[in-house]
């Protein structure tokens, strides 16, 4: 016990004369840890900005090939079976396996009657899974959901240009577009999707599944949306179970449909493909980090080092009453953590309020990220962290330049 | 009880490009507790190598010196430097005050190495050592603020403030005037006298020499014991 108190009276002292030092020396030490709280900053920012640009490109992947992991099963037989059929196993298929999420997925166009005359628009016949699956922006209204399906009118969910088409009129009164053919029918917009870029200027739509089966094929004649050509479907799957569960899926579904039915199945979100898609990204993160805070450090010895050479005479005077070389030793390494320390909290402060600044959140592309990350917990315990460990190091060098020097050499100095 | 005892020390630096320079020999020393002893002699004549031995600064190169008991040459490392914060006060003719410190921070100083109680209550120790040497106005006063006398008293306090049993002094008055080194050697003696310490003094002034009990003079790297005080006017 005496000796637990002795030990933790030693490691108080020591830390009551470091932070007496500090504040001695503030002046110079706030002048030589402006480099480190700088090179913290850009450290946790670049990490922070990082991990936003990160999740800007894993949305975007996902936008287009799906969530991780997402998996695509084509049905593919001499005689096309009973679209009806394909629905029920298919969705049989998804329960059994625990699949919250599935999708029908087919391609094609409906004739849109706008007040220029009437033009053909690509659609997209979804489930409104695929809303989640894809992460689908909505800029007005909303997207598919479950009662859309029980709609006398069809719900659309049409782009920035064709909402732009129709005068973009308010969502709140439920415009409709007339969609010309045999048997024409009236749909509702229930949402609109964001511009792409400025590339995007052909309308276009989504429409559910079992909607478009039923509308008029543009031309006048022709079969629904299951006719000559079947929807591939698609899944959103554990991403530690994708294999096998990709594997029973299409088993069971081929089984499902009967002899002479073959199902492909196949990942085609971004992680599928190699082992990091972002190691990239990640990698020039963390050079470039790397680099900022190895100035930083290097700014710090150097005015350690200096100063322990000013202070020899007082180390001195401190050895002479009592003094031991352990604890001059560990007085400037604390010296220098706790300092470091504090810039550490001021540089990654700053960088919260850098990374979540609008302008940074604008030019990362955060104003159209759907799940904008948090100030990544990673990026503060790596600057403080990185911030401690270079005052430990830098505190070193002028550690042992201090107690390299003889006691009668130091007070003569 | 026999605090220092010195028996044909010597003392040898190795000079580059020279033949080895031998400061002291065969040193001849005893300092009971309580004892006042002055040391007197020429610049160069190995009375601050002396003192340097004594506060196991510096060691001996032959002969064996004791300090409070304990061989010298076996004391090392970190024994060696809490012996010294605990049983040695300095006193230097520059006084040594820590810049930028006021004068109060300055006395709590050696206590920031002594643990247990004294590091606890530092402060308040701090405060009467001062005030015991005058100074209980002038606690939140840094070094530049104070007079010569005042940075010496502060010294002192600073020095005593453990209560060493062997007090060093360093030409304690030497950068100061007649009348205030009278007064702070008057203030060393009088601390020293409460704890039974003993006060080996190093110094140029006859008069200061002559306060202590025993008056040894360093004479081309030997000590030489005096039975009669040293006269004033002689060149030290």
């Amino acid at each position: 016990m005496n000796a637990l108190a002795r030990l933790g009276t030693g490691f108080v002292s020591a830390v009551v004369e470091a932070m007496e030092e500090l504040r001695i020396h503030r002046g110079r030490v706030l002048l030589s840890l402006v480099g480190v709280a700088v090179a913290v900053c850009a450290l946790a920012t670049v990490v922070g900005a990082g991990a936003v640009a990160e999740q800007g490109v894993r949305e975007s992947s996902e936008r287009g090939g799906g969530r991780a992991a997402t998996a695509t099963f084509n049905v593919n037989a001499a005689t096309p079976p009973d679209p009806v059929q394909v629905g029920t196993a298919w969705n049989e298929v998804l329960e059994r396996y625990g699949v919250a999420y599935g999708t029908r997925l087919s391609y094609g166009e409906m004739l849109v009657q706008f007040t220029d005359g009437a033009v053909t628009v690509p659609v997209q016949a979804v489930d409104p899974a695929y809303g989640i699956i894809h992460r689908v922006r909505v800029s007005e209204g909303a997207w598919f959901d479950e009662t859309d399906a029980e709609r006398l009118a069809p719900a659309v969910v049409i782009s920035e240009a064709f909402w732009d088409r129709l005068g973009r009129p308010p969502l709140a009164t439920h415009p409709t577009v007339e969609l010309l053919g045999e048997g024409g029918r009236t749909a509702v917009v229930v949402g609109v999707t964001p511009r792409n870029g400025e590339w995007d200027t052909e309308p276009s739509a989504f429409i559910l599944a079992d909607a478009y089966a039923s509308l008029p094929v543009p031309g006048g004649t022709g079969s629904s949306m299951m006719g000559s050509l079947l929807p591939s479907f698609e899944a959103w799957i554990d991403q530690n179970q994708a294999d096998p569960i990709i594997e029973a899926i299409r088993r069971d579904f081929a089984a499902a449909l009967g002899d002479g039915v073959q199902v492909d199945g196949f990942r085609t979100d971004y992680a599928a493909f190699g082992e990091d898609p972002l190691l990239f990204v990640k990698l020039l993160v963390i050079g470039v980090a790397v680099i900022i805070l190895l100035l930083g450090a290097l700014g710090l010895v150097n005015i350690a080092l200096v100063t322990v050479r000013t202070r020899i005479r007082e180390i001195g005077i401190r050895r002479t009453f009592g003094a031991t070389a352990g604890r001059v030793f560990f007085a400037v390494m604390m010296e220098s953590v706790v300092g470091t320390f504090v810039a550490g909290v001021v540089g990654v402060g700053v960088a919260i309020l850098i990374v979540r600044s609008p302008l940074m959140s604008m030019l990362l592309g955060g104003g159209e990220l759907e799940d904008l990350p948090g100030f990544p917990i990673e990026a503060a315990v790596i600057g403080l962290g990185s911030a401690v460990l270079v005052g430990a190091l830098a505190g070193l060098l002028p550690a042992f330049a201090a107690i390299r020097v003889r006691v009668i050499d130091a007070i003569r100095f | 009880m026999r605090l220092v005892e010195a028996v044909d020390v010597g003392r040898t630096v190795q000079i580059p490009d020279a033949e080895p320079l031998t400061i002291l020999r065969g040193v001849e020393l005893t300092v009971e507790a309580g004892e006042r002893v002055s040391i007197v002699g020429r610049s160069g004549s190995g009375k601050s190598t002396l003192l340097n031995l004594l506060g196991l600064i510096d060691s001996p190169t032959e002969g064996e010196l004791r300090i409070l008991g304990e061989d010298a040459a076996r004391l090392r490392g970190a024994r060696r430097d809490r012996m010294r914060g605990q049983e040695i006060g300095f006193v230097f003719q520059q006084f040594n005050l820590l810049p930028g410190r006021t004068a109060l921070e300055n006395v709590q100083t050696p206590l920031l190495y002594a643990g247990g109680a004294s590091f606890w209550r530092r402060e308040r120790i701090a405060r009467e050592m001062l005030g015991r040497v005058g100074l209980g106005e002038r606690t939140d006063a840094k070094p530049e603020r104070l007079s010569g006398g005042e940075q010496q008293r502060v010294a002192i306090a600073r020095a005593l403030v453990r209560r060493p049993r062997l007090i060093l002094a360093d030409e304690p008055t030497g950068a100061l005037d007649l009348e205030t080194g009278s007064t702070v050697m008057e203030l060393i003696e009088e601390v020293a006298a409460e704890t039974d310490a003993a006060l080996v003094t190093i110094t140029h002034d006859p008069a200061i020499a002559r306060r202590a009990d025993r008056h040894l003079r360093l004479s081309e790297g030997r000590l030489v014991p005096l039975d009669e005080p040293v006269p004033a006017g002689s060149a030290a």
